[in-house]
């Protein structure tokens, strides 16, 4: 059995709501963006329900603490194909078994959720690290960003407590959305495919002044912390992947 | 005018690289007062040097001109060498500025010392308060104490501070004297003290009052020279372990020479500095902290050197083979954590996944645990029986030859496995 779901959170809190309502035993859920119909097997088309979906929310929020209902969150996050199937195997498990099932590492789902969340959370974690704002000319700070997960949900909190007296964007340019802080709060944006190209660094055109010069003094300063005895390439890759180097005003020659 | 506070801070942020420092986490200075910037227990590294360390902070002297003349260090007064002085404004103001692009966690200010220590101590203090007062910055920033200074300054800079050090330079009196002579380990612990006196009445305050200010909410650190004097491994671990006990320090750090000077008290020029033996101090430093190892359990009279070819955690495993096999299925935690192999999470891991039925090796690998290693140590639900009793140093053969056909095309630095 194969149950289709849209990608939403909602869908596959849904989708787990339905094989409680039915049982039809081992289904398989599939992103109808990705589904190929072929004769033989049966599908399930997952309607979307707010109230289902909470209901489904709620009842895991009885089972699971805090921590748990983020890793969650952040596996689905994480925007794998293959990870919805964790989290709804994960849910129903989680449903069917007695209080503290989400501790039994043995469990093939338990361990998948645990260690996707682990990925998200540590590409989080980099780009609250790796983030370099240029200072606009309308004194606006802007980045942009193509985290492998989507991060901005989780990263908004972080950036919106520590950069209280700027106003900041920072843009997913693969998703093609954004949060503006405005001083007061943190609004979502889309911007149009000119003004996201302009977010690819370092671009001259929106820059204020001084702009330059501090992205020069960190170079500067980037080279003088390096030690040349201790040298260690392997090292430094493997702290700062390749993939994160177009993001880092140190690591972009001018 | 920008050409020369680039100039400065090439030499004020080169002079201060050798200070291994880097942490800025254990400050929770929140953000309440909309102002710039907030600390987390965890700190950020925002990017790392190309030999792999963590950038966080903005790390530099106030100044390179220094009226002693400490043989291992840069600035020291016999040096040849350029010197300049930052301003008050433009350290903040690079701060700042740094600070407001996400580049920095904060500011690790130390200085050389001119005309003299209270002088010296007194501009660091207008510094710190200049940011948190004037521009309301609650980054996080890490205060050098100048040796010497007084009482009343080294207090008030607390008031502003999230964490404060004072370097050891050299791990006992003996090797400090040697290289530095107008130095001494007393006038190290006087600040560490005046810090630690500070911290518990202000605790003590706290129960009483809700208003009580915040001070070195981080905690103090210190850090040792390795390698440029002959101590032992022991030497400098137990001397570790006394500071953490004594002065209730957050860290140790341990900063292996790198050789910048003709003197003929320290190794020469272009020797490569000890980075493997400084990482199994660190290693040694974490058994002590996280795995509740007795610093004598790890260095003592018979062994006062650490393993160059192994972790400290395996060759103290190698040494105490008459409490493994640990069964995994019924151990204690904290015997867990000893077994070679298994880390901190791993090992809590297994405490909880054991309540749900008796765990399998393939169970053991998914969990993390390094199995190859921690085989020779421990018993599970499906451990193949053993005929044969090995000797520590026939286990020690295999471990090694698995993890070089294993490591072979990485760097042997990198060996950071427990
Ligand atoms: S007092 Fe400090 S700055 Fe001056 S020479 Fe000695 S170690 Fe260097």
């Amino acid at each position: 059995m194969i149950y289709l779901i849209d990608g939403s959170l909602e869908g596959l809190l849904c989708a787990v709501y339905e094989w409680f309502e039915r049982k039809p035993g081992k289904v398989l859920l599939k992103l109808e963006h990705y589904h190929q119909p072929d004769a033989f097997s049966k599908v399930f088309a997952v309607h979307n329900d707010s109230k289902k979906a909470d209901r489904v929310w709620k009842g895991l929020q009885k089972k699971l603490d805090k921590a748990w209902m983020r890793r969650f969150y952040c596996t689905f996050l994480a925007e794998l194909p293959e990870a919805y199937g964790y989290l709804f195997e994960f849910a129903c498990y989680i449903f069917s078994s007695g209080p503290g099932a989400e501790g039994n590492y043995g469990n093939a789902y338990v361990l998948h959720v645990a260690q996707t969340a682990k990925k998200v959370e540590r590409e989080k974690h980099r780009m609250e690290a790796f983030i370099r704002f240029q200072h606009a000319a309308d004194g606006i700070f802007y980045c942009g960003i193509d985290p492998d997960f989507n991060v901005l949900p989780l990263i908004m909190s972080h950036f919106k407590h520590r950069y209280a007296d700027q106003q900041w964007v920072i843009y997913d340019l693969k998703r093609h959305y954004g949060l503006f802080y405005n001083l007061e709060r943190v609004e979502e944006i889309y911007l149009e495919p000119e003004a996201e190209r302009r977010l690819q660094k370092p671009c001259t055109e929106i820059q204020a002044e001084k702009e330059p010069l501090y992205a020069v003094l960190w170079k500067d300063y980037f080279k003088s912390t390096n030690i040349t005895a201790r040298k260690n390439t392997k090292l430094h890759v493997q702290h700062v992947p390749k993939r994160y180097w177009k993001y880092l005003t140190e690591k972009i020659s001018i | 005018m920008s050409e020369r506070i680039r100039e400065k801070l090439n030499i004020l942020a080169d002079a201060a690289k050798y200070d291994v420092s880097c942490s800025s986490s254990g400050g929770t200075r929140k953000n309440d007062n909309k102002g710039l910037g907030d600390s987390h227990a965890s700190g950020i590294c925002h990017t790392y040097t190309e030999d792999g360390r963590c950038v966080s902070l903005l790390k530099i002297l106030l100044t390179n001109h220094c009226i002693f003349d400490c043989a291992f260090c840069v600035s020291r007064k016999s040096n040849d060498i350029e010197r300049a002085a930052f301003t008050v404004e433009e350290v903040v103001s690079l701060t700042i500025n740094f600070y407001r692009r996400n580049f920095i966690e904060g500011l690790f200010l130390s200085s050389g010392i001119f005309k003299n220590a209270d002088f010296t101590m007194e501009r660091l203090l207008r510094v710190v308060k200049k940011l948190r007062l004037e521009e309301r910055f609650n980054g996080y920033i890490h205060l050098k104490t100048i040796p010497g200074a007084s009482e009343e300054l080294i207090r008030e800079a607390g008031l502003y501070a999230d964490r404060m050090s004072i370097n050891l330079e050299m791990p006992t009196e003996s090797g400090l004297k040697l290289l530095a002579p107008e130095k001494n380990h007393e006038e190290v612990k006087k600040p560490l003290a005046v810090v630690q006196r500070q911290l518990i009445q202000l605790k003590d305050e706290k129960k009483l009052f809700k208003s009580t200010p915040t001070f070195v909410p981080a905690g103090q650190s210190t850090q040792m020279v390795i390698g440029a004097t002959p101590e032992t491994d022991k030497d400098i671990m137990h001397t570790a372990a006394a500071f953490y006990k004594d002065f209730s320090l957050k860290r140790v750090y341990y900063s292996g020479y790198i050789p910048i000077s003709n003197d003929n008290r320290l190794p020469v020029l272009g020797s490569q500095p000890p980075l493997i033996r400084e990482n199994r101090l660190y290693q040694t430093d974490w058994l002590m902290r996280f795995y509740g190892f007795h610093v004598n359990e790890l260095l003592n009279e018979a062994n006062p050197h650490l393993d160059i070819d192994i972790d400290p955690k395996l060759s103290w495993a190698l040494r105490n083979l008459q409490y493994f096999p640990v069964d995994i299925n019924v151990a204690a935690y904290k015997m867990i954590l000893r077994i070679p192999g298994i880390g901190v999470s791993s090992a809590k891991k297994i405490v909880q996944a054991r309540k749900f039925g008796k765990l399998r090796i393939d169970q053991l690998k998914k969990i993390g645990v390094a199995y190859n290693r921690a085989k020779h140590f421990i018993t599970c639900a499906d451990t193949p029986y053993q005929l044969k009793d090995y000797q520590g140093t026939q286990i020690k053969t295999f471990i090694l030859a698995e993890s070089q056909s294993k490591y072979l095309k990485h760097d042997v630095q990198q060996l950071i496995l427990f």
